[in-house]
């Protein structure tokens, strides 16, 4: 640092032409080519005239079930930028033997760092709370979210998030440290480039926004439900929705404090996790994984929730075991805070830390258990229906079973003295993550789509997928458990070992397997577009479904429901759909009601566009530009808390206009079934 | 490198207790994999065998089983763990033929230095023991945090800064094996993979007589330039100057290692790993 701050200095902070690696033709290109699509995107946007459209129905919507799209769709995007690095990664260990390969250690690392973050946080946390978001309101049998403009805050945040990431790729570098940062090799001394700064920031603002949606939901799900709609009526997806965003509340904020007290050190000299001046790196190791555990339920216990949605609409039943399911999920949610250790037995605790930490990590695996075995049982004395949502399933019941033992397996603490952080371990958690929380979020889409779209996904196209990304995951990743077993660590930019090579190899062939899968995704979404009147959803019910989202049209008008249901049971719409066929099938026309709805709001944009800002120009030391950025969206906050209409009203006429259609198709549907 | 293929007790014992715990928790998952599949293939809708049962949806002795299941199952791993780890616990004593040797290892960037103490001299990136004797370790780094792991002699440990963590292995047999470093600490850590050699017990003495003749000295000066960031491909031996070498580094008598050197103000700092390519 000069003595005296240049003009430059001031103006653009540690930014200047050598932060864009003119160098390394590879990230360059792969970001050029986004850059490409994203101008060209916008320009068609523009030039055709859709620009008003996204504005108003999208970008500043603040209904549910458009947010929830948003997200899935930005999860989407995100995974095949994750899938990318994972696709270069294999590649590159699959010829790194006994040399370079084709990617240098900078440039590796940076890869597994990205790779990890984005699926975490960036694929899996939006797609499913995309998901909940979308589904929940409709299941509880409610108009909207607690908090619809929070709503929309929450997802800005996390695209900000996203994007300042995938900027790391043109500007500057992204972190080399592995997704979860560990000091001292984070701290400035070890790592001063700018690549750890866009890691935190990244996800403090993307943390903000998922404290927000975590908020947003706990509280709907709390509050927000229809007549008769007690908690133990709700359907499991709630419940599991419930569960996890409680985590979300209690564990988000100790990330949020971790990566704050790790960019004090970076920024004004802290001493949290330095080496020196009583810096302490346990406490690191602690903190984040006080996080980082719960986090791993918050995902999958969603996904829990689709299966459990899935497997009893297509076994025709209800869900066995139902109270029980209700227990398991509470149980996994508190249990999830107390087995973080298992993260670092080989730290040296001692014998009766490990331990115990172990055994409260195999207790965990009680309730996931007996989940397993009352899906099994709502199977059982079931007419199964093989639609692609159900194949995700029961392929995710197998692949999650195996999951579930080699993690109770690293659970075991003289074991893991010997798997941590091999590549039995990343098998291991792919093996949850991609078998877990992936096939869920897979089924949800398939199951779900219809709803929020108003046509089905073509099948055909779909069980290929399934089956491609099925066979590819264990072509992937049961080599990954060999190597581990050989002894091979994770993260290595390349190796000597001969006998590690083939697994390598054959890992990537799984890969191209996987890739494949994910291209049937696409054309399943392309194809099934192209003919979305021949798979048109007009009754709102294509599954023979259970729960409320079913009782309203595809896709839902705004305000979902004309009336707010009245629960009686478990299986609210099932056992609406049963009274109905009893009851005889002229209705008479209920008496509409004006309807009240949030206003649309820019608030959510505007702050994530200033939130960009700002956190761009923290990663890059521009001090004018941070003041800047934060005061815009302070201020955006000021303007929305004094704002002075905050609803419109739907007029009863077009509230029955809507309804009326709706009714005469499943007046239809209904008499259909009665003549069967 | 094989998990299965031990050469000392630690590794063995180990890896019984992966083996076992694996075979305990198939005796349950392969039925109900099993189970999965057959149900899901009984109760297709097309077979018209099956009989449709829609109301059974709970059943109170289903639930007994369903929850007892995993409950024992995690009970008889849980008795594994805790005896395990009380076993197995890094610290504890390996007892072996003849006097324990004392070894103590740092992990720099990116290589490791072995110092033994008692013979007064140090390696890099070899690891030579006698077979048979307990290995005492005492281990610290010089900068981040690394994993030290030899795979067939058992349990890993952390490496870190200002502390000392233990660790007591024994070779059974001689021969060659590898270590690593387990945990990611950066540009060079590919490189951090080091050769063990397990000599017999009676030409320990020799190669300890031999080694002490090199002529590099391992004092405060040298240990600061293997200190600097890069990758060693030899595998230099030293004369220890001061057994308390270690204790300096562990204390941060010597301050930790620095990082990379800054070529530019932005972004993206030169890296260690560039020369080692
Ligand atoms: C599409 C198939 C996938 C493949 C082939 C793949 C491959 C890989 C590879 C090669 C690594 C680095 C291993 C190493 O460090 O040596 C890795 C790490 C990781 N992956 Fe994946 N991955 C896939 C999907 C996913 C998904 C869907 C998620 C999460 C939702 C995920 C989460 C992670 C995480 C958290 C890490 C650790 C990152 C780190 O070590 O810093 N992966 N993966
Ligand atoms: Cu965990
Ligand atoms: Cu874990």
């Amino acid at each position: 640092m000069p003595a005296a701050p240049t003009v430059e200095a001031m103006m653009l902070g540690k930014l200047d032409w050598s932060a864009i690696p003119f160098d390394q033709p590879i990230p360059l290109i792969a970001g050029g080519v986004v850059l490409a699509g994203i101008l060209a995107v916008l320009i068609w946007v523009v030039v055709k005239g859709h620009l008003p459209y996204l504005w108003h129905e999208w970008i500043t919507s603040v209904d549910h079930k458009r947010i929830g799209v948003m997200y899935i769709l930005l999860a989407s995007m995100m995974l095949l930028r994750g899938g990318s690095d994972a696709i270069m990664m294999r590649i590159q260990q699959a010829i790194a033997y006994q040399s370079q390969g084709y990617l240098p250690p900078e440039h590796y690392n940076q890869i597994f760092s990205a790779h990890g973050t984005i699926m975490i946080f960036f694929v899996a946390m939006p797609f499913v709370i995309g998901l909940m978001n979308l589904i929940v309101p409709l299941q509880l049998g409610v108009r909207d979210v607690a908090f619809p403009t929070l709503n929309s805050v929450g997802f800005w945040l996390t695209a900000t998030g996203a994007l300042l990431v995938n900027l790391s790729l043109v500007i500057g570098e992204f972190a080399r440290t592995g997704w979860l940062a560990f000091p001292p090799l984070s701290e400035l001394s070890y790592s001063p480039g700018v690549g750890v700064d866009y890691y935190a920031w990244s996800l403090q603002i993307s943390g903000v926004g998922t404290l927000v949606a975590g908020i947003n939901l706990v509280t709907t799900v709390l509050k927000l439900r229809t007549k008769g709609m007690n908690y133990l009526r709700m359907p499991m997806f709630c419940w599991t929705t419930l569960a996890s965003n409680l985590l979300i509340v209690a564990a988000f904020p100790i990330l949020t404090a971790t990566l704050a007290m790790l960019l004090l050190d970076r920024y004004l000299g802290f001493h949290f996790f330095t080496n020196e001046a009583g810096g302490n790196v346990m406490m690191f190791m602690n903190l984040i994984w006080a996080w980082g555990h719960p986090e791993v339920y918050i995902l999958v216990l969603p996904a829990f929730g689709i299966f459990s949605e899935v497997v009893s609409t297509f076994s025709g039943k209800a869900l066995f075991g139902y109270r029980s399911m209700v227990l398991a999920t509470m149980a996994i949610c508190v249990i999830s805070f107390m087995v973080w250790l298992h993260h670092f037995f080989t730290m040296g605790a001692g014998p009766d830390v490990n331990a115990i930490f172990g055994i409260a990590s195999m207790i965990i695996a009680v309730p996931t258990g007996v989940k397993i075995y009352n899906w099994l049982f709502t199977m059982y004395g079931g007419r199964i229906r093989f639609a692609t949502p159900m194949l995700w399933a029961v392929g995710f019941m197998v692949t999650f079973i195996i999951g579930g033992l080699t993690g109770v397996l690293v659970a075991v603490p003289p074991a893991d003295f010997m798997l941590h952080n091999s590549m039995f371990l990343v098998a291991h958690f792919h093996n949850v993550i991609i078998g877990g929380v992936l096939f869920g979020a897979f089924a949800g889409f398939e199951y779900w789509f219809p709803k929020a779209f108003g046509f089905r996904l073509d099948e055909r196209w779909g069980k290929l997928a399934f089956w491609f990304t099925f066979s590819g995951f264990y072509i992937t990743f049961v080599p990954l458990y060999v190597a581990g077993m050989l002894g091979m660590t994770r993260r290595m930019q390349h190796y000597d070992v001969a006998e590690w090579r083939p697994w390598m190899i054959v890992a990537a062939i799984g890969m191209a397997v996987l890739s494949i899968g994910v291209i049937c995704q696409i054309m399943q979404l392309v194809v099934s577009i192209r003919n979305r009147e021949a798979l048109r959803d007009r009754t709102g019910d294509p599954w023979d479904g259970r729960s409320l989202e079913w009782a309203t049209s595809s896709p839902p008008p705004v305000f979902n429901f004309a009336f707010h249901p009245d629960v009686r049971g478990e299986d609210a719409y099932w056992d609406m759909k049963i009274a109905a066929q009893q009851q005889s099938l002229e209705h008479e026309e209920p008496e509409y009601h004006d309807i009240e709805m949030p206003r649309n709001s820019p608030t959510g944009f505007v702050c994530a566009f200033f939130a960009t800002i700002m956190g761009f120009a923290l990663i890059w030391h521009i001090w004018w530009l941070v003041i800047l950025g934060s005061l815009g969206a302070f201020a955006t906050f000021v303007v929305f808390a004094w704002r002075d209409h905050d609803e419109y009203v739907i007029p009863a006429a077009e509230v029955a206009a809507i309804d009326r259609v709706n009714l005469e198709e499943r007046r239809n549907l209904v008499s259909m079934a009665g003549a069967i | 490198m094989n998990l299965l293929d031990p050469q000392g007790p630690v590794a063995a014992a180990n890896s019984t207790i992966l083996v076992d715990s694996v075979f305990i928790m198939l005796a349950i998952v392969v039925p109900t994999i099993f189970a999965i599949l057959a149900f899901a293939f009984w109760f297709r809708a097309s077979n018209t065998k099956a009989r449709f049962q829609p109301g059974f949806v709970y059943s109170g002795r289903v639930e007994m089983v369903v929850w007892a299941i995993p409950a024992l199952t995690v009970i008889l791993l849980g008795g594994v763990a805790w005896i395990g780890s009380h076993q197995l616990d890094p610290a504890a004593p390996v007892p072996g033929t003849g006097s324990p040797v004392r070894i103590q290892a740092v992990s720099l960037d990116w290589k490791w230095l072995f110092i033994y103490p008692d013979q007064r001299i140090a390696t890099v990136n070899t690891l030579t023991v006698p077979a048979g004797a307990e290995l005492n370790f005492q281990l610290t780094s010089s900068s981040v945090m690394n994993t030290f792991f030899i795979p067939q002699l058992g349990s890993m440990i952390y490496t870190m800064n200002g502390m000392v963590t233990r660790l007591n292995l024994r070779a059974d047999n001689e021969g060659k094996l590898k270590g690593m470093s387990a945990h990611f600490s950066g540009d060079g850590f590919p490189d951090m993979m080091f050769d063990v050699n397990v000599i017999s017990p009676l030409s320990f003495p020799d190669w300890v007589a031999t080694t002490a003749k090199t002529d590099a000295v391992l004092n405060e000066e040298s240990y600061k330039k293997l200190m600097q960031q890069g990758i060693e491909k030899g595998k230099p031996t030293y004369r220890l100057e001061d057994p308390r070498l270690f204790n300096l580094i562990a204390t941060q008598h010597i301050p930790p290692g620095p990082g990379p050197e800054l070529m530019s103000d932005a972004g993206r700092p030169h890296s260690g790993g560039h020369d080692a390519r």
